[in-house]
């Protein structure tokens, strides 16, 4: 399974979504920003960072980067897109994902291990999630609050899109809570915390079993193989 | 230079935390005007020039409203609050 993670100038954690991929057992491919090729990858993950230094709104330009054509025209075909963080924001300026993302309500950056629930396991990426299964993600930005108009949150409240929900602390005033998103098909997916922070052992949030051991980030992952596989 | 003036500012309804930390630190500064609490309030928004060697044409701010509208702003947290041109 070839999973692509684009690089546009100002990403940092395209290589830690590449590892990611290598963990749960996909090839990962760099996708360059200024090249519309996609490699025949079966996936795309547009990972967290600061594309573009977040010049005009956040994700605003890396949306009009030549990659994003072909990815945008590939995620109406049904292509599977996670966005991460700063790929989150980048599907909303993609008009691929609904709503906006503006700065933190208390407005200072945010960094901590976030419980979620998962509320919606009908997707390319959370197929392995039970349904409102508690996971413990990292969190780290700075413009992660979440907006939308009335009929918009309607909307998705509705359509059962939301897709992450914020547990115990809305971190940065998200309008409902709202931590991630998912289209109608379910092949696109945003989220503001970075599941690939939390894929190996020593290296991810703590759980009460020990510290640094969470892993719930694996399984984004794991179920978009998954959904390949049994495609 | 011929231009064209793109102006955007945050919506109304939501908080402009630089707008907010500007009218803060200008209280503490004991800015006449804020010592009276004239200024209730500072909104910080963008101003964008698209500069041209040419006279401009009315399609010209067509398509500078069109190019605010869906790339140099996002009509869910900002608007185009105003599109002018210098000759």
């Amino acid at each position: 399974m070839k999973i692509g993670v684009v690089t546009f100038p100002g990403t940092l954690d395209d290589r830690d979504a590449a590892r990611a991929v290598r963990l749960a057992g996909g090839e990962a491919v760099s996708l360059w920003h200024a090249d519309t090729n996609l490699h025949k990858v079966d996936a795309v993950v547009l990972p967290g960072g600061f594309s573009y230094g977040d010049y005009l709104r956040c994700g605003a330009i890396a949306a009009q980067a030549p990659v994003m054509e072909s990815i945008i025209k590939a995620a109406n075909g049904g292509l599977p897109v996670l966005g991460i963080c700063n790929g989150f924001q980048v599907l909303v300026e993609s008009h691929l994902l609904p709503g906006g993302l503006i700065r933190n309500e208390h407005q200072h950056f945010i960094c901590r291990d976030q419980k979620l629930i998962v509320e919606s396991n009908t997707t390319a990426w959370t197929n392995e999630f039970e349904l409102n299964q508690e996971i413990t993600i990292p969190l780290k930005n700075g413009e992660g609050g979440y907006i939308a108009t009335d009929e918009t949150l309607k909307r998705l409240e509705g359509e059962g899109l939301i897709t992450f929900r914020y547990k115990e602390v809305n971190p940065n005033g998200s309008m409902n809570d709202i931590a991630g998103l998912r289209n109608e098909r379910g092949n696109v997916v945003g989220l503001m915390p970075h599941p690939e922070h939390a894929v190996e052992p020593g290296f991810g949030p703590d759980t009460t079993v020990a510290m640094r051991s969470g892993v719930d980030g694996l399984k984004f992952f794991t179920s978009v193989i998954n959904s390949l596989v049994n495609a | 230079m011929p231009k064209i003036i793109v102006e955007v500012m945050p919506k109304e309804v939501l908080l402009d935390p630089a707008g907010k930390s500007v009218m803060n630190a200008l209280h503490r500064k004991g800015h006449s005007a804020s010592k009276k609490s004239d200024i209730t309030a500072v909104r910080i928004g963008k101003r964008i020039e698209l500069h041209f060697d040419r006279e401009i044409t009315d399609k010209d701010l067509a398509d500078a409203r069109e190019i605010g509208e869906s790339f140099l702003s996002n009509g869910v947290i900002e608007d185009v609050v105003k599109i002018s041109s210098e000759n």
